[in-house]
């Protein structure tokens, strides 16, 4: 079981995104093999001759997984505010992954909206996972805003950087040690997702490294095993790096053969 | 009545958007409404009325990252 996400243990510390898979059944399938603790799900305008968002959501549905509705490409807080609001009818949660963007080549988040729309949405009854930066003034304003989680990203959405900026996710880490934190954005390869969890975050977000692999479901299930590897190490304490070498195997008793 | 609908232009019967929901053929689905740039939910779409030039948007569950 993972930490608590207002309240609610996962069942896995991997939250995997439904976006940009080729079909349906290679997201379900993909969903399957990982046994991700979330998905996450947007909203769209729907067109009543396709009806796409009605069978997406029979998909969710069905897989039985926990949803995070996103404000994926709100750019201003009434945006984020209200997409909000729509997604807490359409998917029956008040969980809201808030997304406010700042910047069209990073997508990184417009932090003076983001601690303004989490305080509306906290004050409303929500509760408010916000894609953030490793900034720890930020963060401090997210959580006097009412955030009981935050999020701050690896590198940029879609980018499979990887942890971009270890010293400032480390300095997160130990700045707030019981705050829930999700790595979210820029994981490309499962190594990153263990590494997030060794470094004692309490889950990644996933979406496109998954999605975009030659084979989604295979990486899917591959993510799964590095969220699960993470995790156990971090409970099993990692030891201390140092500069120097020390010999694993005993010098004692060692025959003089020179 | 001339409004517009997801940024598509209609011509609609509906004066309210509960009645537009189910001139649409969106009746029973899973959406959310606004007008006007506001949420709109729906245990108030029949008392949200619609006036020529009215932007409605309807949304629906989407993948999402």
């Amino acid at each position: 079981m993972t930490a608590l996400f207002y309240g609610q243990a996962l069942s896995s510390a991997l939250m995997l995104g439904t976006a940009q898979y080729p079909s349906p059944e290679i997201l379900r399938d993909a969903v399957l093999a990982a046994r991700p603790g979330v998905l996450t799900v947007s909203l769209r305008r729907e067109s009543a001759g396709e009806r796409a968002g009605q069978a997406f959501w029979s998909l969710v549905h069905e897989l039985g997984v926990p949803v995070l509705p996103n404000t994926a490409g709100c750019h201003t807080v009434k945006e984020a505010v209200t997409t909000a609001h729509m997604a807490r009818e359409v998917f029956g949660t008040d969980w809201i992954k808030l997304e406010v963007i700042g910047e069209a080549d990073t997508l990184q988040p417009d932090v003076f909206g983001l601690v303004e729309a989490a305080r509306i949405l906290n004050e409303e009854g929500f509760k408010v996972f916000p894609y953030t930066t490793e900034d720890l003034v930020v963060a401090e304003r997210l959580l006097a805003a009412g955030c009981e989680v935050l999020m701050p990203w690896g590198a940029p959405i879609g980018s499979g950087k990887g942890l971009n900026n270890l010293f400032g996710l480390r300095a997160m880490r130990a700045h707030f040690p019981s705050v829930p934190l999700v790595v979210d954005a820029g994981i490309g390869v499962p190594s990153h997702a263990a590494q997030a969890l060794e470094l004692g975050y309490d889950a990644v977000l996933i979406n496109t490294a998954v999605a975009k692999a030659g084979d989604p479901v295979r990486m899917a299930q591959a993510f799964g095993l590095a969220v699960q590897a993470g995790m156990l190490a971090r409970m099993a304490d990692p030891m201390e790096a140092r500069d120097m070498a020390a010999p694993s195997t005993p010098v004692a008793g060692k025959a003089f053969l020179g | 009545m001339k409004i517009t609908v997801n940024d598509e232009a209609q011509d609609v019967s509906a004066t309210t958007l509960a009645g537009l929901i189910d001139e649409l053929g969106y009746a029973g689905a899973r959406i959310a409404t606004a007008l006007n740039g506001q949420f709109v939910p729906k245990t108030e779409r029949e008392r949200a009325a619609l006036a020529a030039g009215a932007r409605v948007e309807i949304v629906a569950p989407m993948q999402g990252g």
